[in-house]
């Protein structure tokens, strides 16, 4: 493959990629208000188009038509160089995700944009450059209650960064790989009995790497940084129109982010629950797309998950976060890594 | 390609380094500290170093400079004064710095024999071959011990971190009396 | 594409790397805030760490690699306990420039 050809692929496969990110995020937005209204037992949007399904573009529209407000007193360029940067952390890290199986012209794997070897720890990376996205945002807003909302959310990201890291120990010590694909092809064996989560025995690294993860993103029940009702908002209280749709749309695209890890690492990826049971496609198009069915069907799961724990749970307290993080998670993340190892040795 | 991307990320390394040393503000300096980790991830992937260039992000970028902008924030470290520094900075501090990266860079061009790298090089998907591989093979059977050893040291280093910034040790700032509550 | 841009001599990254220290070195000598004369060491440490990589991958040896990651681990610990002292300082003397921190005791 020459170069030109490389540069070309790649482009293309980086715009299409951002594309659905960006229209993943708006529909999930849309799903989150439906799904907390029928919670809190309302309609939540259903006036603009069939079913509030136009409701996404409109929001847009309105957010990009608003006055966009920079206070006096704000240290400029952190402040305007913050959202980027929470918006473009949240949106690499897409690309060393596998969607689908490797099917394309020339060995060309069209379902992922790198297949780097050490993907898991690029993700893990890119995770932890994403939090001075937050810090700056609250640091250069020159307002205590950013200020409070950015410290507290460095504090707790630096705490379940370590649970999250460790959680995923135990899935990495059985696939021998940090290559995502290389994982997912280890649980493709026998369907949903192979998955990690079930047959890999790592229901509890699923459940630390769950609440590490709604730490991670900043969602209920740890969405302190946040906090409307003490914080007025947390480190967004100065942000307005573009800005403040850009640090919304990087929690968003953060959720599908570790909803797609989750989906690869614990959830079998792009393999179908059924296994074996039921015949692979003949079709070749059906055959490249239906990995690409499973994945997402795994994905919105997860994020179904996410709304629902955050219209049923309140928030935590500042105390009881860090409590949690480090006198719970933590033990347990190890606890985890040495039953894995030990059932590892034993076999 | 290696050479322009050489060139793309030494110019962020030294840039950052220079913006460091100019910038006033200690927030400024952490971002271009950023900057230059960063960048030197890059490098470590060009020499194919890959889970260098990860950890570089992961302890580096993402661990520890998070801590040192969470304790400009917290203490709200305003600009610094410029001063004159001690005497003996000048006298014998910038003369030996000169004379090191002379000697030292002497020492480099002068070296023969030196290899090339190349783009890709070290960086595979083969499981057998990668550098990751090879990395874990060293790392958990040589060298088990000392990394056994700096699990303690990072333990040690928690327990003293938590042990000397925790309030109600030492002299308070206002009246300066010892409290010695505990 | 020619062959002289697909590769560049290991001696570029060794003058990166001892530029690099230097800055360091000038930056722990002119700064007066207490925490970046500590971001300045971390940059000496990187400088070094790049050389490491450079002969690394000169001699083929990965425990020139592995020295780099210990090196990490150390400077992780050294971050941690800097930092902590920098904040007791803070707290006893209300400053963070090194001027004014001249006493032994207060």
């Amino acid at each position: 493959m020459t170069l030109l050809s490389f540069f070309i692929w790649s482009l293309i496969k980086v715009v299409v990629v951002s594309v659905v990110l960006l229209v993943g995020v708006a529909y999930t937005v849309l799903l989150e208000r439906k799904l907390v209204g029928r919670i809190q037992n309302r309609w939540g949007p259903s006036r603009v188009g069939p079913f509030g399904l136009l409701q996404p573009l409109v929001d847009g529209a309105k957010s990009f038509l608003k006055e966009d407000l920079i206070p006096t007193a704000v240290y400029r360029p952190l402040y305007l160089m913050a959202p980027i940067i929470a918006l473009g952390c949240a949106m690499i890290s897409i690309g060393v995700i596998p969607f689908g199986e490797p099917v394309g012209p020339k060995g060309f794997d069209i379902f992922e944009v790198a297949n780097v070897n050490i993907g898991l720890l690029v993700i893990l990376g890119i995770t932890s450059i994403g939090v001075y996205g937050i810090a700056l945002a609250g640091w250069s807003s020159n307002n205590k209650y950013s200020l409070l909302g950015s410290l507290r959310s460095s504090a707790q990201l630096i705490s379940y960064e370590l649970a999250l890291g460790l959680s995923l120990v135990g899935v990495v010590l059985r696939a021998g790989s940090l290559n995502l694909r290389t994982i997912v092809e280890q649980q493709a064996t026998r369907g949903i009995v192979s998955w990690n989560i079930f047959g890999g025995c790592q229901f509890v690294a699923f459940f630390i790497y769950l609440m590490a993860a709604y730490a991670e993103t900043n969602r209920s029940p740890f969405d302190l940084p946040e906090a409307e009702s003490e914080l007025t908002g947390g480190y967004h209280t100065e942000y307005s129109s573009m800005k403040f749709a850009m640090f919304f749309m990087a929690e968003y695209a953060n959720m599908i982010n570790v909803g797609c890890v989750a989906t690869l690492l614990f959830l079998g990826g792009w393999t179908s629950p059924l296994g074996n049971l039921i015949p692979p496609p003949q079709n070749i198009f059906v055959h490249a797309l239906m990995p690409v069915f499973w994945f997402v069907a795994k994905v919105f799961c997860f994020l179904f998950l996410y709304v629902w724990v955050r219209g049923t749970l309140p928030r935590f307290r500042y105390d009881q976060l860090m409590n949690f993080g480090w006198r719970v998670l933590m033990p347990l993340a190890i606890l985890n890594i040495i039953g894995t190892s030990l059932l590892l040795a034993y076999r | 390609m290696h050479l322009i991307l050489f060139i793309i990320f030494a110019g962020f390394c030294l840039a950052g380094a220079i913006n460091l040393l100019l910038q006033t503000h200690p927030i400024n300096s952490a971002l271009s500290l950023i900057v230059v980790m960063t960048s030197l991830a890059v490098l470590y992937l060009l020499l194919g170093a890959e889970f260098l260039a990860a950890a570089q992000i992961i302890v580096y970028s993402g661990a520890i400079m998070v801590l040192f902008t969470f304790v400009v924030m917290l203490l709200n470290a305003g600009r610094e004064e410029r001063t004159l520094g001690s005497r003996a900075a000048l006298s014998v501090g910038f003369p030996s710095v000169v004379a090191i990266l002379a000697v030292l860079s002497t020492i480099i061009i002068r070296a023969q024999g030196l290899g090339v790298a190349r783009l890709g090089e070290g960086l595979t998907n083969d499981p057998e071959k990668s550098n990751m591989f090879q990395v874990s093979r060293v790392l958990f059977h040589e060298l088990l011990l000392p990394f056994e050893v700096t699990s303690i040291l990072i333990l040690i280093a928690i327990l003293g971190a938590v042990a000397i910034a925790s309030p109600g040790h030492g002299y308070t700032g206002d009246d300066g009396e010892r409290i010695s509550h505990k | 594409m020619s062959s002289f841009a697909q590769e560049v001599p290991l001696s570029w990254y060794l003058l990166l790397s001892s530029v690099l220290f230097s800055l360091g070195v000038v930056g722990f000598l002119i700064k007066r805030n207490l925490i970046t004369v500590f971001m300045s060491i971390e940059l000496m440490l990187n400088a070094v760490n790049l050389s490491f990589v450079t002969f690394a991958h000169e001699w083929h040896a990965v425990k020139g690699q592995i020295f780099v990651f210990f090196v990490m681990m150390v400077a992780a610990a050294e971050a941690a306990v800097g930092l902590a002292i920098i904040i007791a300082v803070f707290r006893a003397r209300a400053t963070l420039s090194v001027d004014r921190i001249n006493l032994m005791k207060l």
